[in-house]
């Protein structure tokens, strides 16, 4: 038999178990309108699940962002300074940061449309449950036995099929917010041990050390290039350096500047 | 006829569609019982499509039951089967 009146049955066979459990068809109306009221809290709640969820996503996702900026940035500083090595390290992990990164865009896409889905349900039971109660009123108010079951059988199996689909949408959506709280653990997880380059990580930023080190002797040298420009005696080292010459010419070169250092201070 | 989409909501179909969407039914069908997952969910999509197409929403606030119920969008197979086996299934 076909697929889509197999799963129409499905459902109709569960609110006839339903309406066959209660004896008073007013109080059918009542169960359903208080399971409905129910119902409906269920799906604001999963609303907001998966939109927490999203929005831990979205913050790991420009962490991450920030995270690969910044390996990027060093890579480029190791490789100006010459240290190849110090760069393939920092972009072999600005690669890992691309990975998760993609796979959290593909888990906030699934996240997002979880999240219309479910207001898209929450709405539709809302105007159900409204169109529900209006009828209840209705039936109760001129309630006759003998047409009162066949109203109330009818309004019941159309808002039972609406509660078992936005039920499904909720298991789902739990499902899924589920998966997905543990994948942002996991990442976090990562982040804490350092395994993923944090951005708040500064301590542990190897690569980061590394460059400052290069950085801070690249500045004691250029300082110490500059005093000695300043001194008079600027040009005498870069030609040394440059013609490669005799390795004890350096130091004369400097000892006539700690001589005048030591005269300005006294 | 109102057919409904599960996680979308209810459609208002004309009666005149019924011969198409059974043959397109017939292919899920088909895919399902060759245990074809691929088949199945291009079967499932096509048949969504169609009635997406041909379907014109019904009122929110409507309190009908549909003739037929599809699976969501994204069903694999095995869910689908478990909708069909188990009534428990479905919850409320």
């Amino acid at each position: 038999m076909s697929v889509m009146k197999r799963v129409s049955m499905i459902f109709r066979a569960k609110a006839n178990k339903t309406l066959d459990r209660l004896e008073d068809p007013r109080e059918t109306l009542d169960y359903s309108y208080q399971s409905q009221l129910e119902l409906l809290q269920k799906v604001r709640r999963g609303v907001a699940d998966v939109a927490t969820s999203r929005k831990r996503i979205e913050l790991q996702m420009n962490q991450l962002e920030q995270s690969s900026g910044k390996l990027d940035k060093q890579a480029r500083d190791a490789l100006s300074a010459g240290r190849e090595d110090l760069a393939r390290e920092a972009l072999s992990r600005k690669s890992g940061v691309q990975g998760q990164l993609a796979d959290l865009q593909t888990q906030y896409t699934s996240l997002q449309s979880e999240e219309e889905k479910l207001t898209g349900a929450s709405q539709r039971l809302q105007a159900k449950v409204d169109a529900f109660r209006t009828r209840k009123e209705t039936i109760k108010a001129t309630y006759t036995a003998a047409e009162a079951q066949t109203r109330i059988n009818e309004a019941f199996t159309g808002i039972s099929e609406e509660m078992g689909d936005v039920g499904l949408a909720i298991q789902r959506a739990e499902d899924k917010t589920e998966q997905m709280r543990a994948r942002a653990g996991a990442i976090d997880e990562l982040m804490a041990s350092g395994a993923l380059d944090d951005v708040v990580s500064g301590p542990r930023d190897d690569i980061q050390a590394e460059l400052d080190r290069m950085g801070a002797s690249h500045d004691v040298d250029h300082e110490l290039e500059q005093m000695k420009t300043e001194l008079g005696q600027g040009s005498a080292p870069r030609e040394l350096e440059g013609s490669a010459g005799p390795a004890e010419s350096p130091a004369p070169a400097a000892q006539p500047a700690d001589r005048q250092q030591a005269g300005e201070g006294q | 006829m109102i057919v409904r989409i599960l996680g979308e909501g209810q459609l208002e179909i004309d009666d005149s569609a019924v011969t198409e969407l059974n043959e397109l039914d017939a292919k899920l069908e088909a895919a399902c019982e060759g245990n074809d997952e691929t088949a199945f969910t291009v079967a499932l999509d096509n048949l969504l499509s169609r009635v997406r197409a041909i379907g014109r929403p019904v009122e929110d606030d409507a309190l009908e039951p549909s003739e037929l119920i599809l699976p969501q969008q994204d069903a694999t197979m095995d869910e689908v089967r478990k909708l069909l086996s188990d009534d428990g299934l479905i919850p409320g």
